[in-house]
Formats: structure tokens, C-alpha cells, sequence
């Protein structure tokens, strides 16, 4: 039977919480552009220019068809090439860089499926409604719609932060030190993958778990 | 920027010689395929057992459900394809796992990612079964029960076919999902799609092609995928029944 | 046939029932009323245990429903309800939503099944439509069959919980057809309905509920003609004047 033997642990815990911040890091990024970005692919898909909203409706699919690993190793060969043509050929480690692009291109393309159906979620009199009231479309979009369909789709918005922040583990695939990766790496120079495997999970599931729980309440809140 | 295409490399004899470097990407395809279908299995038949518990009136068996599920839900596939690959081999009884592990490597890949990523995706069905079943209305149980079907009779003739016919939409693209993230199983080397392009990079020098082949191949997986749902979920469609409700 | 003695019910704090005893005899029609929230629909599914209740007892031919022991699924097997939703199985055909329990629950064979499924169906008038399915039908239709499945049962007795109360106007004479005539064929009824017409023309006694409590239980006659407590005066009266 085999011995779990932790000790290797609390020696590495500043190398892990390195670990920990480049996952964050990663998550926020791609929460922040990914909303954002996902709200204009979003708006374009739904708007009136029927060229630019195939366009968007293209990128969504693309990005929705193929699986995350596949996206992020692509970046991982398009990106130094972009910085390169940019700032010639020393650019340094571009592991996070491109990692940090990949994802938000990528939950962009999620986001903005959850935040279409939040837009068409509100009712079309709110638009005849705004519109009536002499306001523009733009208008109509910002103070009308999109503050009642972003209140709609929090809980979902936020349960997508969630996938996400453990699907940034994938940026394995490109070596680079996140979270799970620092804790593969000790466990492998100290011959304790067993515990720094379990220990990396239990991690992952606080986090996710107490998040999770986190937007229950806030659903359980909006419903009221 | 230069790039020199050369589509021809996929015809050329690959590194092991017996092949060509497009029949390695066929061989990716292939685990691909077989990966996703029998994880898939798993889930469906996983997942709607935890699905269904969740639902029974049994506080014990309902709680076990919900552990399964949040379980399951909240720790990365890739973490959880590590434990599986690495760490239960080792809490095995020890000839047992001595076993496992001289057993063929491409083998106990495929073990291990078809049953991470159907355990995985069974949490996911578990979902929609559970919400399906609760989208009903209360009545049709009660309706089944009043002309004297046991319980386990009013969810298999009363209960699960309109639940599954409800979430058929969310099954599809969980099914979707399940072949989008089998190309996980490349972190533990398996010779699925994703690893067979980097394959093509390491060998060929040939980037581009190697990861414009795979990507149409997903896509392509993927549109032979919502094809045949779509197909089912007619033919499965009830009469005169709209929604959910 | 049915005898309800005691019986109180609380949902967690809240006491749904209180105390309600009354007795259905072999072949009566005993009609339920009262405002809603008054427990008659809860009181109705405790009778076949699809509700349970803390105290009291029921008997339903000689079977205790609240005994633990008893096995509710053959009781319920031969106690025919009908749903104010009709409750009809959307996957299934009409001939089919007719014929499962008869051959899964009674261990009936196909065409035995299929005969009686016909047959009853025949009798509400709806025997083309058995290779439909419901959500092809109207209302009125889908009760209708809703009642020939409880009847393909061969049951002793019948409960109706409100079965007209989700169908449009036009359609609650063809179902409350169907039940006069079950009625006048002597099956034994316990009917949860707002129903008066109904009630005059068949029932033998009235039960009035409120909050929890049978506050009137009286033969037909006397239900109409001098209801003894006020609150089933008012009731009455808002009934009327519909």
C-alpha cells in the first residue's frame, strides 16, 4: 500500500502561490476581455449589419467548435509570430502572453452566447418602450437593454468564471507555471506526485465549491 | 514573415515509416472517435442514474447524488485526469496496480481518459437529467403512482422518456463537449487528434498545415455531430407537445 | 367503501387538516367543495396515499392506507383518480396511455389491454382518436380519456380532483357528461368540484370544507336547501352568482 508522505508540501507553498496568482491572473484577464469582447460580438450577432453579424456568428462558432487545448496551442504558434513582426526577435517568455490571449479570445466567444441570450431575454416592449421615449438604438441598448440583461445572466456569467478558472490548468499543454502546473512540476522533482496531485484537486475544489455556493446565494438574491 | 506552405507533407512517409503523416492524423481521428463514444456511454448511463437520485425522496440517497455531482463539477478535467492516470494506480492493492501499470501504456491511457472524462461529463448529464425530470409537471408522477406504478415504474415509463426528450438540446452539446475535451487526454500522451498535431509540428516542421488539418477534423466531428441529433431529436419528437412545460 | 376517520395533516408549522371524518358508502357520489386552500384537494390525495397525513386512518375496502405495511401501489391499482391536468402521458398514444398500467401493473396481455383500452374509449366517444397523442387533443378530450384510463383499471371506487377546473367553458359539459353517467351506473365517487349543477344532478351528499376543517358534511338536499353554517352560505352565494 502506498505511504502518503505530504512533507514536501508546506516548503513549496510560495512556489504554489506563485502558481496560484498566474491562474488568477489568467482567469481575470479573460473574464474582463472576455465580457467585454463577448458583449460586441454579442450586440454585432443581434445588429443590423447582416455582413458583420455572419462575421461575428462565424468567430463564436469557430472558436465554440474546437476544443480548448487545440485553441491554446494555436496561439501558442500565432502569437510569437505577431510579437515578433512587432518588436523584433527578442520578446522573451511568451508562454503567459499568449496563454493570456488565447482565453480571452476563447471565453469571448462563451460569454457572448450567455450574454445574446440575456439580450433577447428582455422583452421587445422594453425596446418599443425606449424608442417611444425619443431615445436612439445606442441609447435604447445601454440604458435600457443591457442593464436589465446583465442582470439576467450574473448567475450565469459568474458560473462561467467558475469553468473557467479551471480550465486554465490546460495552459499545461504550453509548460506554462499556473497553479496546477507548479504543483505537477514540485511533485515531480520531489517524487510526490500522489500528494501534490490530491493536494492541487482539493485546491481547485475549495475554490470552485465555495464560489459556486457564493452564486447560488446571489441568485437566490436577484430572484427576491 | 515568411512561411513556406507545403500541403504535400501530409502524403509524405512519416517518421515510423510504415506510414504516411495523414495516416497519422487518421490514427488520431480514430482514438478520438473511440474515446469520446465509450466516455460518452459512461456519462449517459452514470449520469442518469445520479440524475435520477438526486430526485428520489430519500434524503441519503439524494445527499450521496449531490456530493457526486458538486465532486465531480469542481475540480478540473485535467486535474482529474492526473488523479486517475497517476495517483490511483498507486492506491490500488499493489500487485493490482503492478499490474496496471506493465500493462500496454497505450492501453491504460485509454482506460484512464475514457473513464475520467465519462465520470466528468457523467456530473454534467446528471444536471440535465435531474432539471428535466424537475421541468415536468408534479402531476405526472402523482398520475403514475395513482394507477399503481411503483416509483422505479413511474420514471422509467412516465417520467424519463419526456425527460430525456426535453433535454435533448443540452445532452447534444454535452456530447459536443465530450469531444472537444477528450483532446485532454494528449496531456497523458494518448495519440488523439491534438496530440497527432503537435506530433506533425515536432516532425514535420509544418505547423500550420498540422493544426489547420486537426481544427477541420474537430469541426468536422462537430457537424456530423449536431447532424445526427438533430435527426434524433426528430424522430423522437412527440406530437402536438411544445416546451417544457 | 371509504372510511376517512380523523385524519390531520401538517405541512412542517402549517395544519392543512384537522380532525376530517366522513365515510363514502358503495355506489354514493359524495361531492367535495369549498374555497380554495381549504385541504379538499389534499384531503382527496390522501385517500390513495399520494399525500400522507400524520394521524387518523383511512380505509379503503378493508386497507389501511396510512399502515406502512400496506402495499399502496396495488391499492392504488384499483382506486381510479382523475387530475384537474388531465395528466395524460405526452410520449405515449392515447391507446397506449390506456393500455400501460393495464399491462405493467395488472400483468394484463396486449390484446386484452388493447380491447378494454378500446372499449372505454368507445364509451367517451373518442375511439379514432386512440392513435394520437395528447397534446393533439383538447381539454375536454384529454379528461375524457383521462377518465377511460382510471376506468380501464376496473376500479372499485373513483376520485376526481377538480377535473374541470383547468378546461374552458365549452368544454366542461362533455366531461361532466361522462361523469353523470358513471355516476348513474352506480360506481362509487369522492369529486373535489366547484360543480354545483353537478352536484345537484348526482351526488347523495355534499362535504364543505374551509381551512382544513369539513365544516358541513350533509345530504344533498339538505346542503342546498338549508346549509347550516354561514360560511357555506357565502360560499354558496359566490358560487351562485357565476
Amino acid at each position: 500500500m502506498y505511504e502518503m508522505d505530504w512533507s514536501s508540501i508546506p516548503g513549496a507553498i510560495p512556489l504554489l502561490f506563485k502558481g496560484l496568482l498566474i491562474t488568477f491572473e489568467v482567469t481575470i484577464t479573460a473574464i474582463v476581455v472576455g465580457i467585454v469582447w463577448g458583449t460586441v460580438l454579442a450586440i454585432t450577432r443581434i445588429g443590423p449589419n447582416k455582413i458583420l453579424a455572419k462575421l461575428a456568428a462565424g468567430y463564436v462558432n469557430l472558436f465554440r467548435s474546437v476544443p480548448l487545448v487545440m485553441v491554446i496551442l494555436w496561439f501558442y504558434l500565432i502569437v510569437p509570430q505577431g510579437l515578433k513582426a512587432i518588436f523584433g526577435d527578442d520578446i522573451g517568455d511568451i508562454r503567459l502572453t499568449s496563454a493570456l490571449v488565447a482565453f480571452a479570445l476563447f471565453e469571448a466567444a462563451y460569454y457572448s452566447e450567455i450574454i445574446r441570450a440575456g439580450i433577447q431575454s428582455v422583452s421587445r416592449g422594453q425596446v418599443s418602450a425606449g424608442l417611444a421615449l425619443g431615445m436612439t438604438q445606442w441609447q435604447t441598448m445601454r440604458l435600457i437593454l443591457l442593464p436589465q440583461a446583465f442582470r439576467n445572466m450574473t448567475p450565469l456569467l459568474l458560473t462561467q468564471a467558475i469553468i473557467l478558472f479551471q480550465d486554465t490548468s490546460l495552459v499545461y499543454v504550453i509548460g506554462l507555471s499556473d497553479f496546477f502546473g507548479t504543483a505537477y512540476k514540485v511533485g515531480d522533482r520531489d517524487g510526490r506526485l500522489v500528494e501534490l496531485l490530491l493536494f492541487a484537486g482539493a485546491i481547485y475544489f475549495v475554490i470552485s465549491f465555495s464560489a459556486s455556493l457564493l452564486v447560488k446565494r446571489l441568485q437566490a438574491r436577484f430572484v427576491k | 514573415m515568411s512561411y513556406n506552405w507545403n500541403w504535400g507533407v501530409f502524403l509524405q512517409p512519416s517518421a515510423s515509416g510504415d506510414d504516411t503523416y495523414l495516416g497519422w492524423l487518421f490514427t488520431g481521428l480514430k482514438w478520438t472517435i473511440s474515446l469520446s463514444l465509450s466516455a460518452w456511454v459512461i456519462a449517459l448511463i452514470v449520469g442518469s442514474i445520479i440524475g435520477v437520485l438526486r430526485t428520489v425522496p430519500n434524503r441519503w440517497l439524494s445527499g450521496f447524488a449531490t456530493g457526486y455531482v458538486e465532486l465531480f463539477r469542481n475540480i478540473p478535467l485535467l486535474v482529474q485526469l492526473f488523479i486517475w492516470y497517476f495517483v490511483l494506480p498507486e492506491l490500488l492493492p499493489a500487485d493490482l496496480g503492478n499490474a496496471f501499470k506493465q500493462s500496454n501504456p497505450l492501453w491504460q491511457q485509454f482506460f484512464c481518459a475514457m473513464l475520467c472524462l465519462g465520470l466528468f461529463t457523467s456530473a454534467r448529464v446528471a444536471e440535465q437529467v435531474r432539471s428535466g425530470i424537475e421541468s415536468l409537471p408534479k402531476g405526472q408522477k402523482n398520475a403514475g403512482l395513482a394507477m399503481g406504478f411503483t416509483l422505479p415504474q413511474v420514471y422509467r415509463h412516465v417520467l424519463m422518456p419526456m425527460a430525456y426528450r426535453i433535454i435533448m438540446p443540452p445532452l447534444t452539446s454535452e456530447f459536443l463537449n465530450i469531444f472537444k475535451n477528450s483532446a485532454v487526454a494528449t496531456t497523458i500522451g494518448l495519440i488523439e487528434l491534438s496530440r497527432q498535431a503537435q506530433q506533425l509540428v515536432d516532425y514535420t516542421a509544418q505547423p500550420y498545415e498540422a493544426f489547420i488539418a486537426v481544427t477541420v477534423m474537430y469541426l468536422l466531428i462537430n457537424v456530423t455531430v449536431m447532424f445526427l441529433m438533430r435527426r434524433l431529436e426528430e424522430k423522437v419528437r412527440v406530437p402536438g407537445f411544445v416546451g417544457g412545460k | 367503501m371509504i372510511e376517512i376517520k380523523s385524519v390531520s395533516k401538517w405541512y412542517g408549522e402549517f395544519q392543512v387538516l384537522t380532525d376530517c371524518t366522513t365515510t363514502v358508502q358503495k355506489s354514493e357520489v359524495v361531492v367535495v367543495c369549498g374555497p380554495s386552500g381549504s385541504g379538499k384537494s389534499t384531503l382527496i390525495k390522501c385517500v390513495n396515499g399520494l399525500e400522507p397525513f400524520q394521524s387518523g386512518e383511512i380505509i379503503v375496502k378493508g386497507t389501511s392506507v396510512g399502515d406502512p405495511k400496506t402495499n399502496l401501489s396495488k391499492l392504488r391499482s384499483h382506486v381510479g383518480m382523475v387530475f384537474q391536468n388531465f395528466e395524460l402521458f405526452p410520449h405515449m398514444t392515447i391507446i397506449d396511455n390506456l393500455t400501460i398500467a393495464q399491462e405493467k401493473v395488472l400483468g394484463r396481455n396486449k390484446e386484452e389491454a388493447r380491447d378494454k383500452g378500446m372499449k372505454f374509449l368507445d364509451r367517451v366517444g373518442l375511439k379514432i382518436q386512440a392513435p394520437k397523442h395528447p397534446g393533439q387533443l383538447s381539454g375536454g378530450q384529454q379528461q375524457r380519456v383521462a377518465i377511460a384510463r382510471a376506468l380501464c383499471m376496473d376500479p372499485i371506487c373513483m376520485l376526481f380532483d377538480e377535473p374541470t377546473s383547468a378546461l374552458d367553458p365549452e368544454m366542461i359539459n362533455e366531461v361532466l357528461d361522462v361523469m353523470v353517467e358513471l355516476a348513474k351506473e352506480g360506481m362509487t365517487m369522492m369529486c373535489v368540484t366547484h360543480e354545483m349543477g353537478f352536484a345537484r344532478k348526482v351526488a347523495n351528499r355534499v362535504i364543505f370544507m374551509d381551512h382544513g376543517l369539513i365544516v358541513e358534511d350533509a345530504t344533498k338536499d339538505d346542503f342546498f336547501g338549508t346549509p347550516r353554517s354561514d360560511r357555506a352560505q357565502q360560499f354558496l352565494a359566490k358560487i351562485l352568482q357565476h
